[in-house]
């Protein structure tokens, strides 16, 4: 362990402060570039720009990315099944704080 | 060392095929996937099924675990038989689990005479360092006013007889403020090391929250549910109420209900924008133990028309 370990670290927020071109997300996640390609294509990740090169994803692309990747590595689904998954996902979070936070009649 | 029934994990009968230890398999890793499941014990059950399986899917693992014998139970303590797997060879299969976290069971079973696993491929030249991903747990006051926590990784690697070995990891990290749940923090240059110094990969840290006994969080937004007293409510006050920043005076207008909502604007997390704090009003209902009560509520009962049921049209 090196002693620099002992300093505090300062980093940034991915979410806020960062976006990521196709080869910077393919890196941070340690997939293919088809992997990326194919959850574009079946709209889990939403970059901006035209054209492959010029994909600008942004910071919250990493952790939906990351969820689709680890649902197809561990359950055997493929991209498709992936998109819906995490489509499904989001309503349930979506349903759940409404419940929680009593809006339910709102 | 405590012996792992793997059948039992999975629910299956010493017998079970390979097409139903997949079917179960797969059905319980949808369950308890950690992504999918808010089980709290959602991670460890995951890990658990993902290791029982990897051992009954290969034909070669499930008969040298079968050989043990069926009277272990689970929990009990267990040393590995001289000559165990004799006459076994495992090949080097894949893994399910991508961060392999296996026990200590599984280890002393399996963890040697293994071909190379896969991730020492991952152990090849890079020019760049591999970015490493880890999620760490911080308090909702370390998002209030930002902080620093000492956190700890257990980071896979393998030792120079090529076997899986984990290596703790202290780091002492600044907490942003304004952080929420699920955001990353990426640090520069902490992940794997490159082919220079300058090259190595960047550490991913996803931020979750500890249980906060008084607030739950939706992004930036809390919610806090605040006991009110019938007459409070009926009536009007002013209690005083905690938030992150100090307690207020919160002003509780006459008539409220049960699950009326009173906005506290910027009182969340900080950022921009700020976060609110929802004040979620409970009616809280004294009891009528004592003479005085019951009277009270005697009087309510003879002079109040009030009919809670009144919908019902009975």
């Amino acid at each position: 362990m090196s002693s620099n370990e002992l300093q505090p670290l300062s980093g940034c927020i991915v979410e806020e402060e960062l976006q990521f071109s196709v080869v910077e997300l393919c890196h941070t996640c340690a997939v293919r570039r088809e992997v990326v390609i194919e959850l574009v294509q079946q709209g889990v990740l939403e970059p901006s720009g035209a054209g492959e090169e010029s994909w600008r994803f942004t910071g919250s692309s990493l952790r939906r990315a990351r969820i689709a990747m680890q649902l197809q590595r561990d359950l055997g689904v493929n991209a498709a099944g992936a998109a819906l998954a995490l489509q499904l996902m989001d309503e349930i979070e979506h349903l759940r704080m409404q419940l929680a936070g009593g809006t339910r009649h709102g | 060392m405590d012996y792992k029934d793997y059948y039992q994990i999975l629910g299956l009968e010493r017998d079970a095929s390979q097409d139903d230890i997949k079917r179960v398999y797969r059905k319980l890793a949808r369950k308890y996937h950690p992504d999918v499941s808010k089980q709290t014990d959602a991670e460890d059950r995951f890990k658990e099924v993902g290791e029982a399986y990897e051992v009954l899917k290969d034909p070669e693992k499930r008969a040298a675990y079968d050989q043990l014998g069926s009277n272990w139970q689970a929990g009990q303590d267990f040393n590995v038989p001289p000559g165990w797997a004799a006459g076994f060879e495992f090949g080097g299969g894949s893994f399910a689990g991508g961060d392999s976290d296996y026990s200590d069971f599984f280890e002393s079973l399996f963890g040697h005479g293994f071909g190379p696993r896969e991730r020492t491929a991952h152990g090849r030249f890079h020019a760049r360092g591999e970015d490493h991903h880890a999620k760490i747990l911080v308090d909702l006051e370390d998002a209030w006013q930002g902080g620093t926590r000492t956190i700890t990784l257990r980071i896979p690697g393998v030792n120079a007889q090529g076997h899986l070995q984990l290596a703790e990891r202290h780091l002492k990290v600044r907490i942003p403020k304004g952080v929420t749940e699920g955001q990353h923090i990426r640090l520069a240059g902490q992940g794997a090391a490159g082919s220079t110094p300058g090259a190595a990969g960047d550490l991913y840290l996803e931020i979750a929250f500890r249980p906060h006994p008084l607030y739950r969080v939706d992004g930036r937004d809390l919610y806090l549910e605040v006991p009110i007293a019938p007459w409070e409510a009926a009536l009007g006050a002013t209690v005083k109420t905690p938030t992150p920043g100090g307690p207020v005076e919160l002003k509780i207008p006459p008539g409220s209900a049960a699950g009326g909502k009173l906005r506290l604007k910027g009182k969340g997390i900080p950022g921009k924008p700020h976060g609110d704090l929802y004040a979620v009003l409970q009616i809280a209902l004294p009891t009528a133990q004592s003479a005085e009560a019951k009277a009270l509520y005697e009087q309510m009962r003879r002079d109040l028309t009030f009919n809670p049921r009144a919908h019902f049209g009975l």
